[in-house]
This record gives structure tokens, C-alpha cells and sequence, in this order.
């Protein structure tokens, strides 16, 4: 429904890299005052048409008017003068400079920057702390107060809140919402409904690279907008509920006592048994990061203990937590991937870590390997070549991959299906489900707080650094979860 | 959306030397070669292509040492002073001693100055390009204590390595006999064992390498040591050749050994690249330099030349492969 106050107006948009064909004919209009949706599985091209509007890629065919005129963006700098402002997917700032110089190397304001900021919920961000100490939920928020210090006509925002925590997520769609409700306009990629219900007024959703529809948000058009999104092959309905196992009594597989890392993580206690998916809650910043971080070998605890099976250990070195049996899947994906890589390569490195395998690599054993994981994940194979080429959802599922491939005893899942569309999410939620049936234990940390139902055991929730809350998945309701999440219901368990 | 400027041929070919890029750089030789056979008809023989390979191949080992480590993201620009040691040591030693002591001295501190590169760099992080420049300082104070002290009754130069360096069987250089099977175990090793793998995962992620469990500590020690050895056994060769032993006999070749491997689409960046490339890369400055020489340019100019000629064709190799 192009109607005439659209302030943006992309037809016939296509766009291919190579062999790979990532928009066939997309379209979308904006109005003033509008939020809307793009919506679209894992490499359906939303990505690429956010980078065409905003001059980062040049289309192959399409026409953009803006505030109807014929409109030329040839690039960011020519989108900036035309009021179009992205956030992609990926931060994009240089993580050896402080947040000031970033803002400075854009030209933008500080003034207005610090008070979108704190719009956001980080009042207390330094404007010269380093890019690169900073945790991704905090340089999503910096991106995202870059670009609304512009004064944006059109805010264009790709999967801004994958990476956050629900409290920050909360404060972003608030402010988004306001921007439209200023008279702004708004393009939302995001793979959640419930943020879509919540702010946006229409959808549109790619398929393919194919614009195959554009609905009204309403009651109960998500199962509609599964069904475009994925092209008549309807999903099972979002059930994965299951019966809840009892724990076993045995030697837990992972005992983690008194765990103090740096200033944030300052007394985590839990086990964590064979065949069980423990979920971690937490809000942003209450020592997550520096117990998975720990966990996996990365950093050393300054205090406290972890048994593995009942032995003690301690890693030096992430090498001594995979021998014992601990793999991490971090939370960003920048730390695991090797971009210009080929998927094969990404998934196998592993497999070659200790010298005994630096010798002649099996090439079938790995292939069978590499295939396996890559069919179980379901990973797109139209770019194999260099992993930089996968959509942000796929490039994820390689991260994940990499050890299916190599055999999992206690997985670290960080944010797992961060940026991952609904049906490979589904997946997932059933991978781990699986891995555990299987034997493996599973930690995993999610910021979608209803993952913890869909996927979990139970769930240790994290407050200030300590163990406030453990709670059975069937009573892990989101409110109960955001509850124990802001430390509310803290009864200090054993 | 109207485009402004259509993607220049230019970063069009950039494209293609990152995707394929010995198809180009193939093309390339064969341009140079063409020029040099319209420049001086008559040049081109089986002797000059001989000539031409045998010059080329110590070049292509040495670059082999920066490929590999480039590959990390690394350099190692202490290949033609290891080089130079092991050639010196051999033809000074070998009077007095014998030839296979005086080799096994030459390879030994090869080592010792790889693996003095590889532990600083791998364990007290020191950066490759200052490490590597360091012990090359510091092993040229010992070449000159030794020149000093130790009183050469002479200089012989093995006759394996004299067949080696400068005999030809079928028209071909003999040195052929031990480029061919390095060149391969190097392609093969980078493409098809673990370790060459993990050289490419380090230049990629260093942080996600370790990540995976690799301790990269030991990939560096391996590498750099690696490095020693390879300049150290292409020292020999080019004592062979050169027949004569000097104190900066190999030391012209440590910029082309690092140009080689640019021109060759190794990035200097890490991660990306391969010693295929670097062959030619070798085979593209030897033909250049060749050209220079029968331009009858007087040696100064022809060095100031040569050295503009590497830094504008690295320079514009960088450019055009490292655009993203
Ligand atoms: N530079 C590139 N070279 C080759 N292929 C590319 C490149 N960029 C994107 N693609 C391909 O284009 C397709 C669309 O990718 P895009 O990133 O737009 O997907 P997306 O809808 O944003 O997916 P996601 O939800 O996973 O982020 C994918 O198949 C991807 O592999
Ligand atoms: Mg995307």
C-alpha cells in the first residue's frame, strides 16, 4: 500500500553478489509517524536492502523516492544529507578509540548524544572510555544514540536489540516508538515478535529476496507472517514445551562455587548435571559475561572453585577448559569467527587445535564432519566461500556449528540464537534439547527471557554478581523471570 | 536509485586477485615477458628461462618464510641476515672441519636464531617486524666477532652445493631438484595439515584461534623456528650459487622476499594468501630485474629503479586486495 506520504519509497530493488542472488524484487515504504517492520528468515535479504538504502551497497535495479522525488543515494554520506540513518547489524564503530573520537571521526554531537545515552538506560557511559573495552549491549546503545543525535528522518535499525538484555530492550523500543510518534519514520529488522507487536505499525516481510508481503500489525497476524516469512511450509506452532526431567542426584557434571571474577562476577554458586539445560537470567552487565568468560578458560577467577565430575580445575588457557570437556559459544560472534575464512575452515579449526593433529588433516573425516553440522544447522550454502559473506543469522549458526562438529560434553551457550529467525530458533531449542538427551550439559545464557521455557531445565538468575534465584522452567514465566532479574524476589538459595 | 560511478575495472580486478588470484598474476609474468622479448628480440632461449629460475628460486624460498608468517599476520625480516649466516658459516667452516660439521653448524644456529624469534614473539609478545629485525642486528654482531677470531684458513664451497646452485641437467637448473619438492610440501602443508590451517585461522582471529583451544604460543614458536630453517637451507643454496662467501650475501633479497609474497596476494594483514602466489611473485621480480639489467642502466640507478619498481607494485597490490 504505497501511499502518498511516504517518505521512503523503495521499488523493484535487486541485488546480487556473484552467484548469489540476495534481493530479487524488494520493496518497502515508509510513512511519517510509521514504524515498520522487515521481516524475513536467516539470508532473506534484509540486510542487504538496510545497505542499499542507506549508499553502503549499490543496487543491481530499483527505484528509491524520497519524500517523493527520485533520489540518488550513492553513499552513507549522501544518505545522511537525505535524513536516511542506519544502525546495522554490526557494530560499527573502531574499538580503538574512545566513544568521543567515534563521535567526532561521524560528526555528530555529544550534547545530544549524551542525552539520548541516558534516554537508553546508560547514564553512566564515559564518552572517553575504549570502543573495545566496551560489553556489545553497551555498543549497541552507543550506535543507536549516534544515530538519533542526527536527528534522523528515517531511522533504519538491523537487529539492533538481538544483542541486549530485556531491560535495555525495553528503553530502546520506548524510544523508537517516540520517534515515530514525533512524526519520524522507522524501518524495525527484528526476528521478535513480541518487540513487533509492541512498536511497529506494519510489516514487511522478504522472502528470498523477494518482497512477498505487507500487513498490518494486529492480533494474531504473526502465525500469517510465519507462514510469508517462510513460504507455506508453516512451522509447527511455537510449542517446544516439554516434560520437565528431575535432576539426578550423581556427581554433577559442572560444580561452580563461589566463582569471583573481576569486579562484577562476585559469588556464583551452582551445579549443573549431565543431561540438564540450565538457563542463566540476567540483566545487562551483573557478571554474565565474566562467568561464561571463566568458565571457558578465557579469564582467571580470582576466587572460588570449579569441579568438573568432582575433580577440581582450574584453566589457564581455553584449551585446558575444552580438555575438560567445557566449549564456549561467546556471545559475540566476532570473537569467534574468522571472517575471511571459508565456512569449512571455521567449523574444523577445533578439530586441529593440539599439535598431535597439526599434521596431515583427514580430509573426508573432516568434509562428513564439517557436513554434518552444517545440515543439522542448517546453515545457507550459498556463501560458503568466506564466512563475512553469510547473513549475520547464519554466520552465527556457524559459531555454533564448530562444535557440533567436534563433539560436545558441557556446552556454553551465550546468547545462542541471537539474530536467528523463528524456525531455525525452533531448531535450536531442539539441537539443545537433543544434545542433552544425548548426555551432554548445557549452560545457556539467553536475553530472549522466553527461551528460558522453551529450552531449559531451570534457571539460575544472576543479580549483581550472585546467585539470587533459581527457578523450575515450568513456573519461568517472563514476569517471574524479569522479577528475580531486577533482584526483587531474592531468597538466597543454599 | 541511480548509481553514480560504475565499480572501476580497477576494483574489479581487485576482486579477482583476491578470488583467483594466480589467474592475474599468471598474466601479469606473461605481460612482462612479452614486453622484455619486444624490448630485446632474440632474449628469450631456454638458457634465459634456465637463468631465470635458478636466479628466482633462493628469492621464492626466502618469500616462502614471509608468506608463512604473514599468514599470521607476522613478517620475518631476519630471512636474508639467517641466510647470509648459514652460507658464511658453511664456507668458512668447512676447511677446518669438514663439510657435513660445517653445515650442521650453519643449519644449528639457523634454528637458534628462529626459535630466539619465536619465543619473543610467541611468549613475551614482542611485534614480529621488531623481533625479527632485532636478532637479525644482534646475529650480525656475532658474524663479525666470528669473522674476527676465527682465522679462515680459506673458503671452500661444498661441490653439492656448487651443483646445486649452479649446474643444469636438461637445460634445467639442478636446484629445481630441491625447489620442486619444498614448493609443494609448503602449498600442501598450508592447504592440507593442521598446522598450516591454524597459521591462517591465527592472521584471521587470533582471539577466536585461541578460542577454539589453539594455544597460539606454540604456533609461533613453530613457525618462526620453521622460518630459520627454511632461510637457513636457502642460504646453502645461494652460497652455491653465489660461490663466493660474503658478509651481506643474502641481505638484498629481504625487501624482494617480502614483495614476492604482497605481489603474490598474501595479505600483510593475516589470514589470507598462499605460497602459490608467491612463486610467482618471485618469478615476476626476477623478470623485472632482468629487464632492468639489459636496459644497460648504471648499478645505482637500476637499484633506485628496482626499489621504486617493488614499492609501487606492492603499494598498488595492497591497495587493491585489502580494499575491505
Ligand atoms: N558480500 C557478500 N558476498 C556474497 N554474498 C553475500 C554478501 N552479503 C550478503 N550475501 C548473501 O546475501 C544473502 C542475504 O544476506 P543478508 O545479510 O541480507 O540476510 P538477512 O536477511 O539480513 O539475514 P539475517 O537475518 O541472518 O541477518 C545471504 O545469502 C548472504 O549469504
Ligand atoms: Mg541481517
Amino acid at each position: 500500500m504505497p501511499d502518498a506520504a511516504a517518505v521512503l519509497d523503495a521499488t523493484g530493488v535487486a541485488k546480487r553478489f556473484g552467484a548469489v542472488v540476495a534481493l530479487k524484487n524488494a520493496s518497502l515504504q515508509v510513512a511519517a509517524g510509521q514504524v515498520v517492520a522487515l521481516m524475513g528468515a536467516n539470508g532473506a535479504g534484509k540486510s542487504t536492502f538496510v545497505k542499499i538504502l542507506t549508499g553502503v551497497l549499490k543496487p543491481d535495479a530499483g527505484h528509491v523516492k524520497i519524500k517523493g522525488r527520485d533520489s540518488t543515494v550513492a553513499s552513507p554520506a549522501g544518505a545522511r544529507k537525505w535524513g536516511l540513518v542506519p544502525v546495522y547489524q554490526e557494530p560499527s564503530l573502531i574499538p580503538d578509540l574512545s566513544v568521543a573520537d567515534n563521535l567526532r571521526l561521524a560528526d555528530t554531537a555529544i550534547e545530544p548524544f549524551r542525552h539520548w545515552v541516558a534516554e537508553l538506560g546508560l547514564p553512566g557511559l564515559a564518552p572517553d572510555a575504549m570502543i573495545r573495552s566496551l560489553p556489545l549491549a553497551s555498543l549497541r546503545i552507543v550506535d543507536l544514540a549516534r544515530a538519533l543525535a542526527l536527528e534522523p528522518a528515517v531511522l533504519l535499525l538491523d537487529e539492533l536489540t538481538a544483542a541486549l538484555p530485556t531491560d535495555l530492550v525495553d528503553r530502546v523500543l520506548k524510544v523508537v516508538r517516540a520517534q515515530a510518534d514525533g512524526g519520524r519514520s522507522v524501518i524495525y529488522v527484528s526476528h521478535r515478535f513480541n518487540e513487533i507487536a509492541a512498536i511497529c505499525d506494519r510489516a514487511t516481510v522478504l522472502r528470498d529476496g523477494l518482497t512477498v508481503g505487507d500487513v498490518k500489525i494486529e492480533p494474531g497476524i504473526e502465525e500469517r507472517i510465519v507462514e510469508m516469512m517462510l513460504g507455506g511450509a508453516v512451522a509447527a506452532a511455537v510449542s517446544a514445551e516439554r516434560p520437565v526431567k528431575p535432576i539426578p542426584s550423581e556427581t554433577p557434571r559442572l560444580r561452580v562455587r563461589s566463582l569471583k571474577t573481576g569486579t562484577r562476577l562476585t559469588d556464583v554458586s551452582f551445579d549443573l548435571h549431565q543431561g540438564e539445560v540450565l538457563g542463566v537470567v540476567a540483566l545487562e552487565g551483573q557478571g554474565q559475561d565474566e562467568l561464561f568468560d571463566t568458565l571457558a578458560g578465557n579469564r582467571k577467577p580470582s576466587a572460588g572453585t570449579v569441579q568438573v565430575d568432582g575433580a577440581p580445575k582450574t584453566f589457564a588457557h581455553p584449551a585446558d577448559a575444552i580438555a575438560a570437556g567445557l566449549t564456549l559459544v561467546p556471545g559475540d560472534r566476532a570473537h569467534a569467527l574468522l571472517m575471511s575464512r571459508s565456512v569449512r575452515e571455521n567449523i574444523a579449526v577445533p578439530l586441529l587445535a593440539r599439535v598431535r593433529n597439526w599434521g596431515a588433516i583427514r580430509m573426508r573425516d573432516e568434509a562428513a564432519k564439517v557436513d554434518k553440522a552444517i545440515d543439522t544447522l542448517q546453515i545457507d550454502t550459498r556463501a560458503l566461500g568466506e564466512v563475512r559473506r553469510l547473513s549475520g543469522g547464519n554466520q552465527q549458526k556457524v559459531t555454533i556449528a564448530r562444535w557440533i562438529a567436534k563433539g560436545v560434553q558441557t556446552l556454553l551457550l551465550f546468547d545462542p540464537t541471537r539474530g536467528i529467525d523463528i524456525r531455525t530458533k525452533r531448531q535450536i531449542y531442539a539441537l539443545v534439547r537433543d544434545l542433552a538427551d544425548q548426555g551432554a550439559a548445557v549452560l545457556f545464557y539467553t536475553s530472549e527471557l522466553a527461551e528460558i521455557r522453551l529450552a531449559c531445565d531451570r534457571a539460575v538468575v544472576i543479580f549483581n554478581g550472585r546467585v539470587v534465584d533459581v527457578i523450575d522452567a515450568r513456573d519461568a514465566d517472563e514476569a517471574t523471570l524479569m522479577r528475580a532479574a531486577y533482584g526483587l524476589t531474592e531468597k538466597a538459595p543454599a | 536509485m541511480t548509481l553514480t560511478d560504475t565499480p572501476s575495472s580497477l576494483s574489479r580486478f581487485g576482486r579477482l586477485m583476491v578470488d583467483r588470484p594466480l589467474l592475474p598474476l599468471i598474466g601479469l609474468l606473461v605481460l612482462l615477458i612479452a614486453v622484455l622479448a619486444i624490448l630485446n628480440p632474440g632474449v628469450l632461449s631456454m638458457f634465459w628461462a634456465g637463468n631465470t629460475l635458478k636466479i628466482a628460486i633462493p628469492l621464492a624460498m626466502l618469500a616462502a618464510c614471509q608468506t608463512l608468517t604473514m599468514l599470521t599476520g607476522g613478517i620475518d625480516l631476519s630471512v636474508g641476515t639467517v641466510a647470509t649466516i648459514s652460507a658464511y658459516l658453511t664456507a668458512t667452516l668447512a676447511p677446518l672441519i669438514g663439510v657435513p660439521p660445517a653445515i650442521a653448524i650453519a643449519l644449528a644456529s639457523a634454528v637458534v636464531i628462529g626459535l630466539v624469534n619465536g619465543f619473543g614473539i610467541a611468549v613475551c609478545r614482542v611485534h614480529p617486524l621488531i623481533m625479527t629485525l632485532g636478532t637479525a642486528l644482534i646475529a650480525t654482531g656475532f658474524l663479525l666477532v666470528y669473522q674476527r677470531y676465527v682465522i679462515a684458513t680459506g673458503v671452500q664451497i661444498p661441490d653439492f652445493l656448487l651443483w646445486l646452485g649452479t649446474g643444469r641437467s636438461f637445460g634445467l637448473p639442478n636446484s629445481l631438484a630441491l625447489f620442486i619438492p619444498f614448493a609443494v610440501l609448503i602449498i600442501w602443508a598450508q592447504r592440507r595439515s593442521g598446522f598450516g590451517r591454524l597459521l591462517y585461522a591465527i592472521g584471521a582471529n587470533e582471539a577466536a584461534a585461541r578460542l577454539s583451544g589453539v594455544r597460539v604460543w606454540q604456533v609461533h614458536l613453530t613457525l618462526y623456528t620453521l622460518s630459520g630453517v627454511i632461510a637457513g637451507v636457502t642460504g646453502l643454496l645461494y652460497l652455491g650459487q653465489i660461490k663466493t662467501a660474503s658478509l651481506s650475501l643474502a641481505l638484498p633479497l629481504d625487501l624482494p622476499s617480502v614483495a614476492a609474497a604482497v605481489i603474490g596476494g598474501t595479505s600483510i594483514f593475516g589470514g589470507r594468501g598462499g605460497y602459490g602466489g608467491t612463486i610467482v611473485g618471485a618469478l615476476i621480480l626476477t623478470v623485472l630485474t632482468t629487464m632492468l639489467t639489459l636496459m644497460q642502466i648504471p648499478e645505482g640507478g637500476r637499484r633506485i629503479l628496482f626499489g621504486l619498481i617493488i614499492l609501487s607494485v606492492t603499494a598498488l597490490f595492497i591497495r587493491l586486495t585489502e580494499r575491505n
